[in-house]
């Protein structure tokens, strides 16, 4: 009953953030790229004695409670069982950073706590050990509804949908183009999802490891001949904020499996 | 010579028989999957030719499960199981898996024995291209056993930056 | 960091029982057949051997060519006979060599 009346509550909060656009897909209609998926991958996914990406998940369980940097602290010093004090936590990520005045998503969040609380250096995009600490945090908010309820967010989720409607690169294409207007169709030899940003960081079997969503967007920027932005660039926030602002209430599943 | 096996799922095919009973004089392993005449590459043939030797590879007894259709050749569900009672006097010695068109043609052997119960195996495997896969079980009396199943391998969308 | 090794045993079984045994390793099964950015091959870097003994006595061995995805997982069976420690040995290219163990209590 609580639960049904808190997920009112939050549809209407966040159907008053943004207005829709005509080729949205309607709300009842979005679903996880795991529902257009075979089964044998679905399986791979839902066994976690035979999903890859819990090997990453196990080795940020390590990472958690290793100390590191000058601080000579680790990530349980000051969080402590991360399946308690993590619970929930990605599922509101990206999130706003007042210092920064923007959003942060969590592998700049875990960065920051890395070079202001460890006094460590920070841990490079896409390194097993960034992957691995962000997949354990992850992991403990799977099943739980993606929900980016702070107002402050708006501009940014607002500037994350422009681009991912903004045709760019080469062929002139936009996001929305496939993921909202063909998911479902064929690219080649892959059924199209409808790019819900759900399970990462998630192992896909074309790179046969774990990685990233920034990685997975330059993936798709690559296939629409358009420019790149830096790992780590603003860009990539506000659409993976956006991306997160448009599955709202899909469950997460870090570590998803993908082909 | 092997149209009865046609009507047979269009993804299964089965192949048949040593040189005992199909190559005759010729003396080499012939393997032929039997909905179509297409001979399975020399170097298969040979890789499969070291671990049957001269007996005879018969078909049934073993279930390569494989989807029939993969969306990804990085990572295909394979599961092996072998019909065998898995007793002392009768079971299962080894598993082996092959496959068609990747560079080499072996892809995983297994040793088991009595004790697993079971003649059931599964991993997943690589495959470069739209290929056969054979599992071949060889029996504690000496005899072997084959099944194999074609698979179509799609080509992802959207791959990694170049470079 | 190290190669992990995920295990999965049922810690409790009866005596006879079939269990199922997944074991899952992290490790890339470089092929040897891939070429870099400047053109060179890649050389071959895989796990070719696992081998799975039951308090001391073999009951498994496999032998993995290229064509084993990359972080190998294989499945297998075995009888539940006594109490005790299942110990699994991955080894492979340049020297590679992992183990794990798990402990089954069998009633």
């Amino acid at each position: 009953m609580s639960k049904l009346l808190r997920l009112a509550a939050l549809t209407a909060v966040l159907c008053s953030m943004l207005p829709a656009s005509a080729n949205d897909i309607p709300f009842a209609d979005r679903k996880s790229g795991y529902a257009l998926m075979g089964r044998e991958i679905q399986t791979m996914q839902d066994d976690d004695s035979a999903n890859p990406g819990m090997l990453s998940v196990f080795d940020g369980e390590a990472l958690w409670s290793k100390k590191a940097g000058v601080a000579e602290k680790s990530c349980a010093d000051c969080h402590g069982d991360a399946r308690v004090s993590m619970r929930g936590v990605a599922a509101r990520y990206p999130a706003y950073h007042a210092a920064r005045a923007r959003p942060i998503d969590l592998e700049q969040r875990i960065n920051i706590c890395r070079v202001e609380q460890q006094i460590a250096t920070p841990l490079q995009y896409e390194s097993k050990e960034l992957l691995a600490l962000t997949a354990y945090v992850g992991q403990q908010s799977r099943g739980m509804p993606l929900q980016p309820t702070d107002e402050r967010l708006r501009p940014f989720i607002e500037a994350g949908r422009d681009s991912f409607e903004r045709r760019q690169g080469q062929i002139n294409l936009s996001c929305a183009q496939c993921h909202n207007e063909r998911w479902g169709q064929r690219l080649a030899g892959s059924v199209i999802p409808q790019g819900h940003a759900t399970g990462y960081p998630l192992y896909r079997l074309e790179w046969q490891a774990l990685g990233s969503l920034q990685r997975r967007l330059r993936n798709c920027l690559t296939g629409m001949r358009a420019e790149l932005y830096p790992l780590g660039a603003p860009e990539y926030v506000d659409l993976q904020l956006y991306l997160m602002w448009r599955a709202r209430g899909l469950a997460v599943e870090t570590p998803a499996v993908r082909p | 010579m092997v149209a009865h096996h046609h009507t047979k799922r269009a993804t299964r095919r089965g192949f048949l028989l040593g040189a005992a009973q199909l190559a005759g004089g010729v003396g080499l392993l012939s393997i032929f999957p039997c909905s179509e005449s297409r001979a399975l590459p020399d170097m298969v043939q040979a890789a499969i030719k070291k671990v049957v030797g001269a007996a005879p590879l018969r078909k049934g007894r073993v279930t390569l499960g494989l989807p029939p259709m993969v969306e990804n050749g990085n990572a295909v569900s394979v599961e092996v199981s072998v019909e065998s009672p898995m007793t002392a006097s009768d079971y299962v010695k080894a598993i082996h898996v092959f496959n068609e068109k990747n560079p080499q043609p072996n892809v995983l052997s297994v040793r088991l024995g009595p004790h697993a119960g079971k003649a059931r195996v599964s991993t997943r495997i690589r495959l470069a291209t739209t290929q056969q896969v054979i599992a071949i079980a060889e029996m504690s009396d000496g005899t072997f056993w084959s099944d194999a199943v074609d698979t179509f391998v799609a080509l992802a969308a959207c791959q990694e930056d170049p470079g | 960091m190290t190669a992990r090794a995920l295990i999965n045993v049922p810690k409790e079984a009866k005596r006879g029982e079939v269990i199922a045994i997944k074991t899952l390793i992290s490790h890339e099964m470089e092929t040897g057949f891939r070429y870099d950015n400047t053109g060179k091959l890649v050389p071959r870097d895989i796990i070719n051997l696992l081998v799975c003994t039951y308090n001391g006595v073999e009951i498994f061995r496999a032998e993995l060519h290229p064509a084993i995805s990359a972080n190998p997982f294989i499945e297998f069976h075995t009888v539940a006979t006594d109490s005790g420690k299942l110990e699994f040995k991955w080894s492979g290219d340049n020297g590679f060599s992992a183990t794990e163990s798990v402990t089954i209590t069998v009633i």
